[in-house]
């Protein structure tokens, strides 16, 4: 084979679909929502250093599927999950489990912009106050900047602190909620739909934050917006009536799907 | 893989399709010019050959028409997977023909240069022509189809077009050493030869592009006919 062209970086750090043990992997995975079954035996991984894509039609089971990597299907009335969830190779539901420790070791993103009514400050402020992140007010303040700063929003607020957090733009209100998220210094970002209620420009800086998050965290996004998902991921898992249907390297997924169902999805021609 | 059915907005279909008209248009446009500048040739038809360089501006603007196209495509409908393979490779098709035009057209350009009748390979030129236009046919039609086995097809013919360029160009060789008033003339055939035996390399490469349009996979390696460089003894 004749080298064309050296690897760009991205490119060069991803020699094979599998690599090293997955941050975490679902394996047969059942959803129910009472007697409708929401998710059919679905089996993913989800790589430290990586972007996970779930992409699919309204209701095909990728958000329902993001909601039990931190188990927040258990808030649902009437969910039931079976199948394993394991992170770093212990099993999510396992009884011994502390659901509050999961949370903070598996953070989410909400796609409206959610924060406290309470100050900019509090709001990164408070997840690590209640999990005892920070000994002492310095510190406090330490973890907020620090926080502010990899969400890329320190240089726009840290005049007013003492604001409101509703008071922001909403795209400064998303930014916002992922300082929150990453305060209680996570391991896994999970994000719902984070742009789909922001403008172009919001967007674009919530995207280049999620390629600047990937070196720290391993993140999983769900997203209607398919161009999206192959600008920022580099695995794309789609979802179809519950089913994984396909599961690979974004670039592969989005030149040359290996499912009929994938092909004809990101192409336009259903849903 | 092909798509099954249409898409959910029909103007992508339509856009599609009129890509794919442009290439078949382009196409009959280049195959005919072929076919004219070997008639031309045999029948030192002088306003035909004429006629054929004139007509090739025709092609020159539908490559730049396919082009705008095509990047208005990609600009307004962001296409993917076999949609954006089929853009792409329309986009290369249609340089390609393009350049098989450019073939015909130095073809009729020596037209008027070739008085002489006797000369004899001159009879084989239009067999040779009639294989490398047909693979050009049957190429672009297996792009509007996207159909790859075709394509494949189309390449195991090319072996054919050069070992008539190879039969050529030694009995030109022969030609010359036998009579050195015969090299202008000769030369001028070779050079034709030539010509149609880049539009068959050219029918080869687009069947290359036409079935990465069509399955995502690069065209397996085949084996190549060879080009003679035949040494005179």
């Amino acid at each position: 084979m004749i080298e064309t062209m050296a690897p760009t970086p991205a490119e060069a750090e991803e020699p094979a679909l599998v690599d090293g043990p997955p941050k975490m992997s679902a394996r047969n995975v059942d959803v129910f929502y009472g007697e409708k079954q929401a998710l059919h035996a679905v089996s993913v991984e989800i790589h430290d250093d990586k972007v996970t894509a779930f992409i699919g039609p309204s209701g095909c089971g990728k958000s329902t599927f993001l909601r039990c990597l931190n188990r927040m299907n258990d808030t649902i009335p009437g969910a039931r999950v079976t199948g394993e969830i394991e992170l770093d190779g212990n099993d999510i539901y396992a009884s011994e489990m502390d659901v509050v420790q999961l949370r903070a070791r598996v953070g989410m993103v909400f796609q409206k912009p959610n924060p406290f009514p309470k100050s900019i400050y509090e709001n990164v402020a408070y997840g690590p106050r209640i999990h005892g992140l920070a000994g002492n007010k310095s510190d406090l303040d330490g973890i907020v900047e620090k926080s502010l700063k990899r969400a890329g929003l320190w240089d726009e607020v840290k005049e007013r602190l003492q604001e409101s957090g509703t008071a922001l733009s909403g795209g400064q209100q998303q930014r916002l909620c992922i300082a929150r998220a990453i305060a209680v210094d996570p391991e896994v970002i999970l994000m719902d739909e984070p742009c789909s209620a922001l403008d172009p420009i919001a967007t674009a800086k919530i995207e280049e934050l999620i390629h600047e998050l990937r070196g720290r965290y391993a993140i999983a996004i769900v997203t209607h917006n398919m161009q999206q998902a192959a600008r920022v991921s580099q695995r794309t898992a789609f979802f179809h009536l519950g089913e994984l249907v396909e599961y690979g390297r974004t670039k592969d997924i989005f030149t040359n799907p290996r499912q009929q169902r994938t092909q004809d999805y990101i192409t336009g021609r259903y849903g | 893989m092909a798509a099954t059915s249409g898409h959910t907005i029909k103007a992508f279909d339509e856009d599609l399709d009129r890509l794919r008209a442009l290439i078949s248009e382009m196409g009959g446009l280049a195959e005919h010019a072929i076919r004219e500048s070997m008639r031309c040739l045999v029948q030192h038809d002088l306003k035909g050959a004429a006629k054929v360089v004139e007509d090739d501006k025709k092609l020159d603007a539908l490559e730049t028409e396919t082009e705008k196209r095509a990047v208005q495509l990609i600009a307004l409908r962001a296409p993917m997977a076999a949609d954006l393979r089929d853009v792409v490779a329309a986009m290369k098709i249609s340089s390609v023909v393009e350049r098989i035009g450019d073939y015909a057209k130095n073809i009729s350009k020596r037209v008027p240069l070739l008085a002489d009748r006797d000369i004899e390979p001159l009879s084989l030129m239009p067999e040779m022509a009639k294989i490398a236009t047909q693979m050009v046919h049957d190429v672009l039609n297996a792009f509007v189809e996207r159909d790859a086995e075709a394509a494949v097809r189309v390449c195991e013919r090319d072996k054919a077009v050069d070992d008539f360029y190879n039969s050529i160009f030694r009995t030109l060789l022969t030609y010359m050493m036998e009579n050195p008033s015969n090299i202008g003339q000769s030369a001028h055939l070779l050079f034709i030869a030539k010509n149609v035996e880049r539009v068959g390399d050219h029918a080869t490469n687009i069947a290359e592009m036409v079935y990465y349009a069509a399955t995502g996979e690069h065209m397996p390696e085949r084996p190549r006919g060879e080009d003679s460089f035949t040494e005179m003894d």
